[in-house]
């Protein structure tokens, strides 16, 4: 097939002798099976360490290049490929499918796992530590494994043109990173996050099988296996009240695994206790990939085209945003708060989606693709910027061996290149410009504002606090995230032991870079963005933005038109450096050299760096106001003689989830109370046993 | 005239596999128990025998002969060794007293011919009636192993189960086909070594073959 995008394959250098150029969907599975081989052999190379790791992660590497470079071109062309392997069950062959949609999900993971497997090979030599020393040392062969099939099993899904090849390669996934989560399997916080984890993935599973269900039976009868590729569903046209089920039940199961609220107890639990170019991983494409299974069930398959669905889309993502960063605000444990972080911005993704399916319900197709393109870029953002975050904290826990952010500070002197790193991350994730994180988020303001009155009072009365809503989070996002850099990276060191600390790896610092890189280009570069995911919106809700987008060129984004709304990332990056520049010039040219003297202390003559302003401090205010939402137990307690004159104070501060006290555990009390009575059945006598049988039998017998 | 005299033969050695069930309630010996059990698989491989005979059945005949090769000699070899090797007590200990178990033991064969008395009036087979035996000698298998404590007698309850249910196939269908029932013999067979191989393991792990013992394996609460 012709497409536009050969000619970045023919920038392979053996193109023109003859041989066969694979085409985007060949080289995706390519790179999927290099993945698998990857994964079947890296055990024989168990003795020797650092070979495996740095031939596993290579491979990686290299096979998530293949497969970003494919995707791009498949994105690019906006063509249509597909494939039927002939395994699986005899009549059950798996299909495959590469269209603009698949292909976006592809580059988009691709290039992540990408930055991590180079990242990894860093961070991985501190497991295995130094041949002299034996503290900490640990073999990496199952992590090196089972990250293989992760990113195989999500190629795998994003790939998967049937119900049975998708479940077969989300249970791949759901199982490899539950493997991953309990890699440091002695610590009994990883087992149980473990085991929540899969808990939530399997009841997932079950909605996403019982909704693929419902839509294989509907499309093909109930008789025969005929339903089952997804090219027979999208034909077939499914009943209301069925297509409601349907939707709603992937929603609920793709939901499970995204980490929407109240479905994200897992999140908060695994991020923290995975190694972290997993955590990154997980954090930065799994969530996509579910986010993947709802775009591809409920805009292509399903073809939602009831605004109720959207309303409800749309409400879950407000309420995932709004928690999730409160919860994220209130974190002192990095990897916690990132993982919270998360959730927050898969809540502003289902938002974008959710305007889009209402949009599209109306027919209002421009602003429908408007909404389902600041989705997608905000998908690409967050991958980008969640890595490059996930990294930064990694980086920062494997110099500083610690994980509470209470401990740390005044790393930039000790780190300089991870603090810039990590600070273009937090500049990205607060949505401030010209990073990438402003133009995914000014979109979704631009389809908020541009939204006209609805038939329905109730969509006139959501839309507006939607919008209000999605401020508030990127308010509060922007001072999560300056929480975090100032209380890591600034004031002066917190802990114990600070001789230890130093800059990580070339690696480390590399994949960083690439990260930070990356979300800079697509802050600056939004139209050629757009431009190139232009089919999605074409294929999945018919509308497209490009047009209108590239107006006035590339330097201008104007998203409907220029009299409305016109943003210049370069112009305002421009506007930046020279503002910086000027005050640079201004304050170092009249003054030479900086004059180093005592603080003030206010005349207390011993102040220690535990009494600066520290996290829990600075998220007080925003502890009192939000108080409600969130189940927060504060108890001060002076101890000493006189309660005037207290010789020291205990604070205790404890946050819990509330969705998991009020949720979860009655639902977990019940079924222990359940298995307990049951368990009075079981006596250890036989003669029991075989009385239950005895009697049933007998029973049986009488009445049947 | 063939055929009923087949039918007489058949009705008494189904009275006669209902007394060995019985008797293997009675029995307080475990050497007698063998006995009984073998006696019970001797009648049982009879009456295969006789039924194949008067329809013309010619597996049946290979099931017979399996029947007496297994039941009657393996089976209780192999038993006889594993309660030599284990020095079990020769004395069975029961649950529930030996009266209490024949008067439940009656009731159910009661209940058995109760139980297909509908199936005897549509049945044109002449082994019908022996269907209530075959269904009391399956329930008083049962009863053995709930109302005996050590292991070795359970398994005799369970191969006692095992014959009423053979009996049961050849009464009420004239056998089953030769596939499952050498498929069933094989299984009895592994059965036995796999109870074997248990046999020691308890012993070596309790002490003892009293099934009580393993009344410590439930979940603490």
């Amino acid at each position: 097939m012709g497409f536009r995008g050969t000619a970045i394959w023919s920038a392979v250098p053996f193109q023109g002798r003859g041989v066969v150029i694979p085409s985007p969907l060949e080289s995706v599975s390519l790179s999927v099976v290099i993945f698998l081989v990857t994964a079947a052999a890296a055990p024989l190379l168990k003795s020797r360490q650092a070979s495996l790791i740095n031939i596993a992660f290579s491979a990686s590497a290299i096979a998530s290049v293949i497969a970003a470079f494919a995707g791009f071109n498949a994105v690019a062309t906006g063509a249509v490929e597909t494939m039927v392997l002939p395994v699986g069950l005899p009549d059950l062959p798996f299909y495959l499918r590469l269209d603009a949609t698949s292909g976006f999900f592809v580059t988009v993971t691709a290039v992540l796992v990408f930055f991590v497997s180079i990242y990894s090979i860093g961070y991985l030599k501190g497991f295995i530590g130094h041949p002299a020393g034996l503290a900490g040392q640990r073999k990496v062969t199952s992590l090196a494994v089972f990250y293989c099939l992760f990113v195989a099993g999500m190629l795998m899904v994003v790939l998967a043109d049937d119900a049975y090849f998708f479940m077969i390669s989300w249970e791949l996934m759901a199982a490899a990173s539950y493997f991953l989560v309990v890699f440091e399997d002695e610590n009994k916080e990883a087992r149980r996050a473990a085991f929540i984890y899969l808990l939530i993935a399997h009841v997932g599973a079950i909605l996403i099988l019982l909704s693929f269900g419902v839509m294989a039976g509907l499309s093909g009868g109930f008789e025969n296996f005929n339903g089952y590729t997804f090219s027979a569903m999208r034909a077939s046209h499914i009943p209301g009240v069925w297509k409601a089920a349907a939707f709603f039940l992937s929603f609920f199961g793709f939901a499970a695994k995204a980490g929407v609220v109240p479905l994200h107890v897992w999140l908060p639990e695994a991020h923290p206790v995975a190694p972290t170019n997993v955590s990154a991983l997980m954090s930065g494409v799994m969530l996509k990939v579910a986010v993947y299974g709802m775009v591809r069930v409920s805009f292509d398959l399903l073809h939602v085209s009831d605004w109720r669905m959207g309303g409800v889309v749309l409400v879950m993502g407000l309420v995932s945003a709004v928690m999730g960063i409160l919860y994220a605000l209130m974190q002192v444990d990095l990897k916690r708060l990132l993982a919270y972080s998360s959730i927050e911005n898969v809540g502003i993704i289902l938002v974008c989606l959710g305007l889009a399916m209402i949009f599209k319900s109306f027919d209002m197709t421009a602003l429908a693709s408007l909404s389902l393109v600041a989705g997608l870029y905000h998908i690409t953002n967050h991958a980008m910027f969640k890595g490059l975050l996930f990294m930064g904290a990694g980086a920062v826990m494997h110099s500083t061996h610690e994980r509470n952010m209470e401990r740390m500070g005044g790393l930039i002197h000790r780190m300089p290149q991870t603090a810039v790193f990590f600070l273009v991350g937090c500049l990205s994730i607060s949505a401030l410009p010209p990073f990438n994180g402003f133009v995914s988020e000014w979109l979704l303001f631009q389809a908020f504002l541009l939204s006209p009155s609805f038939p329905t009072p109730l969509l006139n009365l959501i839309i507006p606090l939607g919008a209000a809503l999605v401020a508030l989070t990127a308010a509060l996002s922007a001072r999560c995230f300056v929480k975090v850099f100032g209380v890591v990276f600034l004031g002066r060191w917190r802990g114990q032991h600070d001789t230890t600390v130093n800059e990580t790896g070339l690696e480390m610092r590399g994949a960083m870079g690439f990260a930070a890189f990356a979300c800079l280009a697509l802050g600056l570069l939004p139209v050629f963005f757009i431009g190139w995911i232009d089919a999605i919106p074409r294929e999945l809700v018919g509308g497209r933005v490009s047009e209108t987008a590239s107006e006035f060129g590339w330097l201008w984004l104007t998203p409907v038109a220029a009299e409305r709304a016109s943003y210049s990332a370069p112009v305002v990056f421009a506007g930046i450096l020279a503002v910086v520049a000027a005050a640079y010039l201004l304050t170092r040219i009249p003054r030479a050299g900086v004059r180093r003297a005592p603080v003030w202390d206010c005349g207390f003559e011993k102040i220690t760096p535990r009494m600066q302003y520290n996290s829990t401090s600075f998220a007080m205010p925003l502890r009192r106001i939000f108080g409600f939402l969130l189940s927060v137990r504060e108890t001060v307690r002076p101890s000493g003689a006189d309660p005037a004159f207290p010789k020291r104070l205990t604070y205790r501060l404890k946050i819990r989830d509330r969705i998991w006290h009020g949720c979860y555990m009655p639902v977990a009390d019940a079924s222990f109370w359940i298995a307990r009575r049951f368990g009075r059945l079981q006596h250890g006598r036989i003669q029991i046993y075989l009385l239950y049988s005895f009697a049933t039998l007998i029973l049986l017998l009488v009445f049947a | 005239m063939e055929n009923g005299f087949a039918a007489q033969i058949t009705g008494v050695l189904a009275a006669l596999i209902l007394l060995t069930a019985f008797a293997l309630l009675v029995q307080r010996r475990i050497y007698g128990l063998l006995h009984i059990f073998a006696w019970q698989g001797l009648f049982l491989s009879i009456s295969a025998a006789v039924v194949g005979y008067s329809t013309g059945l010619r597996h049946l005949y290979i099931s017979s002969a399996l029947t007496l090769a297994l039941k009657v000699f393996a089976l209780p070899y192999i038993l006889y060794v594993l309660i030599h090797r284990l020095k079990i007590q020769k004395e069975v200990e029961e649950v529930v007293n030996i009266p209490t178990t024949m008067l439940i033991g009656i009731a159910l064969v009661i209940f058995s011919y109760h139980l297909t008395s509908p199936v005897r009036e549509l049945s044109t087979l002449m082994t019908r009636s022996t269907l209530a035996v075959a269904l009391a000698t399956v329930m008083l298998g049962l009863l053995m192993m709930i109302t005996r404590r050590n292991a070795v007698t359970q398994i005799i309850g369970f191969l006692s189960l095992e014959n009423g249910l053979f009996f049961a196939a050849t009464s009420a269908t004239y056998g089953m086909p030769l596939v499952v029932e050498l498929g069933v013999a094989l299984d009895i067979l592994i059965a036995a070594f796999i109870f074997g191989i248990f046999f020691f393991q308890i012993r070596t792990t309790f002490d003892s073959l009293d099934i009580k013992e393993m009344e410590k394996l439930k979940e603490e609460d």
